[in-house]
Parts: C-alpha cells; structure tokens; sequence
C-alpha cells in the first residue's frame, strides 16, 4: 500500500507529512521527458478544450468566438440534462454495489484456505479483461429469447426480462455489468485494509465473547473505513467515466434511456462533429467529476468529525 | 477437528464458491458459446456442452487476413506506447520521488480523473492537421494518455520504498546523478517495473475509446475490430465469442500469470486508464 491508498487518508486528515530535506535541482532532466509527454498530451489538451469550449468549432465550417454560450447552450439541452440524470444513478449504483460486494469478499479472501493466490487472480479476471470483450458477450447473455439470463430466471420461476432491450431495466442491467466487473477492485483495496488491521481487537472480542457480526460491525468495519472512502473515491471516478461497457452493449439504447454523459458526449463530438459544443461538455463533466470527489471528501471528513466527537 | 470447526471449513469453502463463481461462470460461458455452432448456440434451453465441437469458430476468426493486421496493429500500438512510457516514465518516477515533489502527482491525479473522451477532442483536430490519421502514430501518441501516468505513478511509488544509503554511497564515491539511476537505482527498481509493464500493456491492450475515434479500417486495433463485428456480425454468435476470446486471451493469461505484481500494482496506485 503506497501512493494514493496511503498519501489521500494522510492528506485528508493534515497535512503533516514529514517534508524531507530539500534536495539540489539536479534531478530536473529525469523529470524533463515526461513534463514535455505530459504537456503535450495532458496539458495542452486541457488548454486547448478549455479554449474550443469559447468557440463555435464544427468540422468543416469557420470557428467562431462565442463566449460562454456553447455553456448556456447546456443549460437548456434537455439531452444533456436527461444524462446528467442517468450518469448519477448509473453512477450511485455502480458505486455502492461493488463497495457491499467487495467489502464482503475482502472479508472471505482475508481467511486462509488453499489455492487463495490462484482464485484470488480468477476473481480479479473481470476487471482485467477486454471490456468490449466481455461486453459482447454479456449482450449475448441479456438476449431476450435465446440468453442465458433468462434462462437462469425461469429456473427458478421468475418470468424473463428484457435487459437492456428496454428503457426501465436498461440501466440496472448495465450496472450488473459494471459491478460485476468492478467488486474485484474495491475486493483488492479492503483486502489491503484488513491486512493492515492489527490483531488485538479481534482477541479481546473472542474474550468477550463478541459475534461475527458484532466483530465486523465494530471493529473491523471503523478500521478499514479509510480503505472504504478510497475505494468508494476510485469506483465514483470510474462509474462517472464508464464508457466501453454502455457503448458497446446499448450505445446510450433504447432511445436514449442510457446516454450518460459520456456517451451523449461522444455523440455530439464525434457524430455530429459539434466539437466547440463537446469541448463545454468535456469541461463541466470535468468539473462534476471534481465535485462529486469534493462532496465526497467532505462528507468523510463531516463523519471523522462525528466520530471524534461522539466517541472522545 | 470439531464439528464447530468443520462447519466454519464449509461455510468458508461455501462463501469462496459463492463469490468467485460469477467470474468462472461467465468465462466458461464465454468459451462455451465460442465453441458451439449456430444451431447450439440458438438453441433453448441453451446448451452448456455441445455434442459437436466448432473448433471452425476460432479457424475462421485467425484465417481471415483482416486478423492478422488487427493483431499486428495492437501489438505495435501497445508495444509502443508502453516503451515510450517506460522510457520517459520511470526516470520522471525517480526524479519525483527524490525531489520529493509530490505536488506534480496532481498532474497524475488531474489525468486519472479526465474522460478519455477530452484528450480526443483538441488531439483529433492536431492529428488531423498533421495529416497523421490513417497512420498508427496517432494511436500510438494517445495512448501514452494511459500508460504515461500508470508507470509515473507506479514508479514514484517505488522509488520511494527503496533504499537511500547505497545511492548515497555512490554519490560520495563521485558517481554522477546519472550513473547512480543507471546502476544503482536501476536494478533495484526492477520488480516495479515489471509491475508498471504488465499494467501499462494491459490497459494499452483493452483502451477502445481512442480507437473507435482514431483508427481508419486499416489501423484498429482488436477491440475495436471485434466492435465493428457486433455491428456486421450480430447473428453468428459462435464466431464472435470466439473473437472476443482471442482479444481477451492474451490480458487474461498475464493475469493469472502475473496476479501478484497486478495486485501489488493495483492496490499501489489504484490506477485505470482512460
């Protein structure tokens, strides 16, 4: 556990950290290569997006300056608004699934039994794999009359769906694709956490004669919360952005009961060639996505609070 | 053992076939379709095992000329662009983690949380005024959009764990900056590298969402050629599992393979691409 899983806690609760003796410049030219890639590919097109975003810019016809417009413009687009909305539940649910899910199979990898390294490597197998892959097959599985899907239902008695093929389960069934896909990273996250939970609390439980429940409900589950908030931070990040799973299986389908953001923005970049109109929807999802993250970083730090003051 | 421990022994051996059976079910499932003909593969309730074996599926899918350029075309995109990355990455790694300038991670950070989709945009028009596209460079340059920041990120992460005092040995022995990463750091750095390559190439191999915008016919990469099969090909499912499978295949293996360094290098930086 390095990185992010440690430095975001640490940067959350102060900023303490134990600055080392600043060192002569002369580690500069390893750094020179990469800052030239990173402007070249990260900056220059945040910069440019930014400054598209201003204009009037469709292939094939003059640009304009038009200020924020193509801004005002989002505000009345009943589209993107209607995307606004399916991205956050599409997002709500792919977090929260993959966060119950994997927590409880962090607890069960956590146990020693033979062969864990090897299953362990199965089960992260979904997370791993060509996700336009994995997603033609799953449309094979949500086919109404000849899918597996429908077939497992009716083996015990429930009448078949239409998965993706209709507006209302469309976006369930795309979050069973993106958590099933997914558990396994919020799994690997929590599984670090239990590593690191020391064993004290456990024996003085068993002393107390303390239930499985009870041990997970107070002891193990305030302790890997950090590892919780990370993996929830990083499922968030990742739902708001899916893209390779609703394009290749529904491309924002039937209609447009699936558009998320991301999609809508695909469209208008890159079938209608709108590109001033996708830059401003390029920034503000941006800017969602750093919200969301605040909002979220707020509310962990609104629970330490409560934490320390209902518990000092 | 008591009967107490024996039923925990089965509640635990319950629960691991519990979780891990959604992933085996559905691969199997994957090379069960990949391995039926049409009538099989049309057939209700659906067949697990057929009674005649498609081998033809996988036959077609690796004859077919078109293959075999998508193939070559993801390996020098990926191949590619996890070089450069490596090349630029792990001494930007290096120099970050001895500066100790955290501070720059944001760029990573900022990198992380942007839509694939925003580099497309400004990249798409450079591209097409350079008169690149049709060629592999564009891919090959947007890529580094994913690669570049996991081996960065991993690697700072690295370098920081290693060791000092022989670096700084060799400083006082008057070796220069340069000599000591090349001979020092270097070697040491070795099981990390190994843990940015196998990610890097990874989600190099599975990004779609620059190819579906950058590649022309000639220049998909995998899966963006097995995407343009669903959209021709929706009948024929045998043929299409089997694609999937063969695209899927190589990153699968290095999974199971590599599953060690994957979990020491995703827990580290927790990183995706695009």
């Amino acid at each position: 556990m390095s990185a992010l899983t440690q430095s975001t806690p640490a940067a959350a609760q102060s900023d303490a950290a134990p600055e080392k003796e600043l060192r002569p410049p002369s580690y500069w030219p390893f750094v020179v290569p990469a800052l030239v890639v990173v402007l070249a590919i990260i900056i220059f097109p945040w910069v440019f997006t930014i400054w598209m975003s201003l204009n009037e810019w469709k292939v094939g016809s003059p640009t304009t300056f038009v200020g924020f417009s193509n801004y005002l413009r989002l505000t009345s687009d009943p589209r993107f608004l209607e995307a606004v909305g399916h991205t956050l539940v599409y997002t709500v649910l792919s977090v929260a699934l993959p966060l119950i899910l994997g927590t409880l199979s962090a607890v069960v990898f956590h146990q020693n039994f033979s062969g864990r390294g090897f299953l362990r490597g199965v089960f992260i197998m979904p997370m791993m794999a060509t996700p336009v892959a994995i997603a033609l097959v799953w449309t094979m599985m949500f086919h109404p009359q000849l899918g597996v899907l429908n077939y497992l239902l009716s083996l015990v008695g429930i009448p078949a769906q239409l998965w993706v093929f209709h507006p209302a389960t469309v976006i369930p069934s795309l979050v069973l694709v993106e958590t099933w896909q997914w558990t396994p990273l919020v799994m690997l996250i929590v599984l670090g956490g239990l590593a690191a939970i020391p064993t004290e609390p456990y024996e003085s439980a068993q002393i107390d004669g303390a239930s499985f429940w009870q041990v997970f409900r107070f002891i193990t589950l305030p302790l890997i919360m950090p590892f919780l908030f990370i993996a929830g931070m990083i499922r968030m990040i990742d739902a708001v952005k899916s893209f390779d799973i609703i394009f290749a299986i529904t491309q924002g389908g039937p209609g447009s009961a699936s558009e998320t953001i991301n999609i809508y923005l695909y469209s208008v970049a890159f079938t209608y060639y709108d590109l001033g109109y996708g830059s401003a929807i390029a920034v503000v999802f941006f800017l969602l996505i750093v919200l969301l993250a605040a909002v979220m970083l707020y509310a962990r730090q609104r629970m330490l609070w409560t934490e320390i003051a209902s518990g000092a | 053992m008591t009967p107490r421990q024996i039923i925990g022994k089965i509640g635990l051996w319950l629960s691991v076939f519990v979780i891990v059976s959604p992933a085996i079910l559905f691969f199997l499932w994957m090379i069960s379709l990949s391995l039926k003909f049409e009538v099989d593969n049309a057939a209700y309730p659906p067949v697990f095992f057929p009674d005649r074996i498609a081998w033809k599926n996988y036959a077609d899918v690796l004859a077919s000329n078109r293959f075999l350029t998508y193939f070559t075309n993801s390996l020098i995109v990926t191949g590619s662009a996890t070089l450069l990355a490596l090349i630029v990455g792990v001494p930007a790694g290096y120099g970050i983690a001895r500066m100790a300038a955290h501070k720059s991670a944001i760029v990573i950070l900022i990198a992380r949380i942007t839509p694939g989709l925003s580099y497309l945009i400004p990249l798409f028009l450079l591209f097409q005024w350079l008169g690149l596209l049709g060629t592999l460079v564009p891919q090959i340059i947007i890529h580094l959009v994913v690669t570049v920041p996991i081996v960065i990120w991993i690697m700072i992460g690295y370098f920081e764990t290693t060791p000092m005092e022989l670096e700084e040995a060799a400083l006082i022995d008057g070796a220069g900056r340069w000599q000591v990463f090349r001979h020092v750091a270097l070697p040491i750095a070795k099981p990390g590298i190994a843990v940015a390559f196998i990610l890097a190439v990874i989600f190099s191999w599975n990004n779609f969402v620059f190819g579906i915008v950058l590649a022309g016919r000639e220049t998909r990469t995998l899966p963006v050629a097995v995407y343009n099969m669903i959209s021709f090909d929706q009948l024929s499912w045998g043929p299409l599992a089997a694609a999937a499978l063969i695209v899927t295949f190589p990153v699968l293996l290095l999974t199971v393979l590599a599953q060690r360094q994957i979990v020491a290098g995703l827990t580290a930086g927790a990183v995706k691409g695009g």
